[in-house]
């Protein structure tokens, strides 16, 4: 057995059995995402952007179903940051969005703005990476966590009530007494904790997670992460996983989304992508992984920088790093395509990765 | 808390001894004498130095501020030579009036400054934003006796709205405070711009906009509160500045307060109420300095502890 083969084993071990196919709770379609460029780079206007922007975010489409966790993952200026973003609407200013965000059947990009701001919260929660710079340094825990249950009406005494529930069922510990606490006197990991009481507040349908336990220590992201799986499990929410790490995704993910350069790379469920990629990135991702029990612990590290959405290579926006790159992938731009069931893949060819 | 108050409050003691001997150098180093000007040009050698002696003036410099100083720690400047009685008692009658035209400056400033305030750095660029920015700067830059004079031009001469000079109504109040105001109205304004534009740029407002707060309750709600601190600060600190362009606004508008009995005794070398004055408008601002670090301890609740471990 290669140290391939058992780090493809290992990350696929941790993952759960995918639930089963349903409507989706939300369809992500050829969504686009385009901010501003403030620099006159002529190199930015490749890729077909409008002039002047940079696209972010390519024709990103995957679906969550209800009660799953879809796991994002691509290295940084990959877009995945962006597209959770978008899906909450909240990117900067002057940013364009093109394409369908379909929540329960609805389109979110051409709703009203007022519709759009109640869901915010209340059907769509979102988790920060930082959750010290997240948290309002002036206001105590129990008034943040607590806000969007009195700004609806609640009565004081109820909303106190839920305050404790909620960060009790985050593991916050003595509730009662920290919460009348405020964001600087909480640990890193507690404050993550908090962060995540204030994100079910509202009852979200759909939870999104940015980078959820970058900023923690180690071994508080382990904590984090299996609250996280825990709360998922028991609330049927569907989680949409943020991450740079693939180790956080394959834990807790049902499906994945793999992301490069602003577009999809590969999707389907976790075990079956991680285990045997049908892309040469995710791959790489997956050999660049240091697999801990195995006497070959050195990793492959991917050769090369990351392709940035402002300078996207022609073609293949992976094939300057890529060891399988043949002459078509430097001229024709893979289309995302089905290659077995439930699984996609952007790679002319995936098949001899899926043979081999 | 109370522990900051009285390390404040020592820091006070040393910066009112400090307010006080400059004052007692710089009116003794500036030109002239009350002597001379009690006594006119016409004066005989024998009245000077009769003059000079009950005054007190003939002992030595170190032996007058000694005594200077030992007076002043029981708030006892000596008669005034204008008025012949405690500069003191003049210096605080005088204080009501100068506090009323600063207290409805510093209204208007805070009110007017932060709404506009609000208003363009709640959307930094767009062109409520422009017409703010670009306003208050020619508002700072306009000299206050100029203004005074041309709001009397067009309000008390021309529209014949408001009176131009004197005390006693309200309306008699309007057009000192708003020439008093405008700076810092300004000053107010373009703070907290600044300020609001960038808080609304920390995460945290994203936190507040994921909970489907409108922009309005994100404004008012967590922008607001965090944008105030490095305002208060300068209301507090400016309020103290607001007396030396109170001196001039109460020059223009001939208001009877503290800023133009300054001026009067300046002219007329009355030391004694020119002491007594600045030992007192020392007095003030150090007292709003330390309002406005209290204020700003407890609008950041990390200030606050700081503080007390």
């Amino acid at each position: 057995m290669t140290a391939t083969e058992m780090t493809a084993r290992m990350l696929a071990a941790g993952s759960t059995a995918p639930a089963a196919p349903s409507e989706p709770l939300l369809e992500v379609d050829g969504l686009v995402v385009e901010l501003p460029s403030t620099g006159t780079n002529p190199r930015l206007r490749a890729g077909g952007s409008r002039p002047g922007a940079v696209r972010v975010v390519d024709g990103v489409s995957f679906d969550i179903p209800p009660a799953t966790t879809v796991g994002l993952i691509g290295e940084s200026g990959s877009g995945k940051t962006m597209t959770a973003n978008a899906i909450i609407g909240l990117l900067p200013d002057g940013a364009a969005v093109g394409g369908q965000l379909r929540f329960r059947g609805e389109d979110l990009l051409r709703t009203d703005p007022a519709r759009r701001r109640g869901l915010r919260g209340h059907e769509i929660a979102m988790i920060f990476q930082d959750p010290l710079a997240a948290l309002n340094p002036t206001q105590t825990i129990a008034r943040q966590v607590g806000e969007i249950l009195r700004r609806s009406g609640r009565p004081r005494a109820e909303v106190r009530r839920r305050v404790v529930e909620l960060l009790d069922r985050a593991g916050v510990p003595e509730p009662t007494r920290r919460m009348r606490n405020f964001p600087h006197e909480f640990s890193g990991g507690m404050r993550q904790r908090a962060m995540i009481a204030l994100a079910l507040a509202g009852s979200p349908a759909l939870l999104l997670a940015d980078e959820p336990t970058t900023a923690l220590d180690v071994t508080v992201q382990a904590r984090i992460l299996r609250l996280l799986h825990s709360i998922q499990q028991d609330e049927g929410l569907a989680m949409l996983l943020v991450s740079h790490d693939l180790r956080v995704v394959a834990h807790v993910a049902h499906q994945v989304v793999v992301m490069y350069a602003g577009r999809v790379a590969e999707r389907g469920p976790t075990g079956a992508v991680l285990g045997r990629p049908a892309h040469p990135y995710t791959r790489a991702l997956v050999n660049s992984v240091p697999a801990v029990r195995t006497r070959t612990a050195l990793a492959h590290p991917l050769p090369g920088t990351p392709a940035t959405p402002a300078n996207r290579p022609a073609g293949c926006a992976f094939h300057p790093r890529c060891p399988m790159a043949r002459e078509r992938c430097r001229t024709e731009q893979p289309a995302v395509r089905s290659v077995a069931p439930d699984r996609w893949t952007a790679c002319h060819f995936a098949e001899e990765l899926l043979q081999a | 808390m109370i522990r900051v108050v009285v390390k404040r409050l020592l820091i006070g003691v040393l910066v009112m001894w400090g307010a006080a001997s400059l004052i007692f150098v710089i009116v003794r180093v500036a030109p002239g004498d009350p002597v001379s000007i009690l006594l006119g040009p016409d004066a005989g050698q024998d009245q000077i130095d009769q003059l000079t002696a009950s005054l007190g003036l003939d002992r030595p410099m170190f032996a007058q501020y000694l005594s200077y100083l030992g007076h002043a720690v029981r708030f006892d400047f000596g008669d005034s030579y204008l008025f012949g009685r405690p500069a003191m008692a003049e210096v605080l009658e005088r204080l009501p009036a100068t506090a009323e035209l600063m207290l409805a400056s510093t209204l208007i400033a805070v009110v007017v400054g932060l709404a506009l305030g609000l208003l363009a750095g709640g959307r930094p660029g767009t062109a409520v934003d422009r017409v703010v920015s670009a306003s208050t700067i020619a508002l700072q830059s306009f000299p206050t006796f100029w203004v005074g004079i041309m709001l009397i031009l067009i309000f008390a001469l021309a529209l014949r709205l408001l009176p131009s000079a004197g005390s006693g109504t309200p309306a008699h109040l309007v057009l000192p405070a708003v020439t008093l105001a405008l700076p810092f109205t300004a000053i107010v304004a373009r703070l907290t711009r600044t300020s609001v534009a960038d808080t609304m740029r920390e995460p945290y407002i994203q936190t507040a906009r994921s909970k489907g707060l409108t922009e309005r309750q994100v404004l008012l709600g967590h922008a607001l509160r965090n944008s105030l601190i490095p305002v208060v600060t300068i209301v507090g600190l400016h309020m103290g500045g607001l007396m030396g362009g109170a001196v001039i606004v109460e020059n223009v508008f001939a208001w009877p307060g503290l800023g133009s009995l300054v001026v009067d005794s300046v002219s007329n070398r009355d030391y004694q109420v020119v002491q007594a004055a600045t030992f007192l408008i020392a007095g003030i601002v150090m007292l709003f300095n330390l309002v406005a670090d209290l204020v700003y301890s407890q609008l950041d609740p990390r200030i606050r502890l700081e503080g007390t471990s």
